[in-house]
């Protein structure tokens, strides 16, 4: 039988490939997709929370953190796009203009 | 062994593996594409774990919103007529000695705690329930959520602009 354990461990592993993600890509497009994996990896665990315990609250959580989710796409792809505009690339090494 | 069983494992090896894909491809274009079947799956655990109304929101927004707003943003910023669509690697070793730490520490509290074995609750009607909370508990959360997405409906119109 599947246990409440099963799902937060797979959980938990997916959380971790996209902590990988983020740390050995120097893509930001890649990087932006490791952080949705990172997101559904604790939607994943909220709604096995919520499926567990009878609790209808989690799966609420689950769509304010989809909300957040989608704002952060659309603002974080359009400053992607208007530093490609600026700079002709998306490599995240060559980005460093705050630091001069 | 059960069809739940089965369709649990089926759907974990597709997700883990997948995923790997997304961070390890390449080519970027593989990378969504694998982001794509990661995301269906998760929907497929979502019916599995009863929640129906969820499994569907995360078809629509991620399927049909986020990752087509990722296949623009490549699209727009990569060459697709060169072959230079391909990413390096940099610092693998710290990142990987990171990972395995951070990876250990969450699968150690996994294990050692004592969660609730009840088997899953039988749950009827998510989505009534879930607009019933939505419009009296949780209103207010309901509405700053409309007003983030409107900020940044504006603000990403604004930044993507061009500049005079």
């Amino acid at each position: 039988m599947i246990e409440l354990n099963y799902f937060l461990l797979l959980s938990g592993i997916l959380f971790s490939i996209g902590v990988t993600g983020v740390l050995i890509r120097r893509n930001a497009i890649i990087i932006f997709m490791s952080i949705e994996l990172m997101l559904n990896s604790i939607n994943l665990s909220l709604v096995a929370f919520s499926s567990f315990l009878g609790n209808i609250t989690g799966q609420i959580f689950v769509f304010f953190v989809m909300t957040v989710a989608a704002a952060e796409a659309a603002v974080g792809l359009a400053i992607v796009i208007s530093l490609y505009r600026n700079k002709e690339t998306v490599n995240i090494d060559e980005i460093n203009i705050l630091k001069r | 062994m059960p069809y739940y069983t089965i369709l649990f494992y089926i759907f974990a090896i597709a997700i883990i593996a997948s995923a790997v894909i997304v961070v390890t491809a390449k080519n970027i274009i593989y990378s969504a594409v694998s982001l794509f079947i990661t995301l269906f799956f998760i929907a497929g655990l979502y019916v599995l774990l009863n929640a129906d109304f969820i499994a569907i929101t995360q078809i629509m927004v991620y399927i049909g919103g986020i990752l087509v707003l990722l296949i623009f943003g490549i699209m727009l910023t990569s060459k697709i007529t060169e072959v230079e669509l391909t990413t390096s690697n940099l610092s693998a070793v710290p990142a990987i000695i990171f990972t395995v730490g951070i990876t250990t520490i969450i699968i150690f509290v996994i294990l050692t705690t004592k969660w609730n074995t009840k088997p899953p609750a039988v749950m009827t009607e998510t989505i009534s329930q879930i607009g019933k909370l939505m419009l009296t508990t949780y209103l207010l959360p309901f509405e700053i959520a409309s007003i983030v997405l409107l900020v940044a409906l504006i603000g990403s119109a604004m930044y993507s602009r061009k500049i005079k």
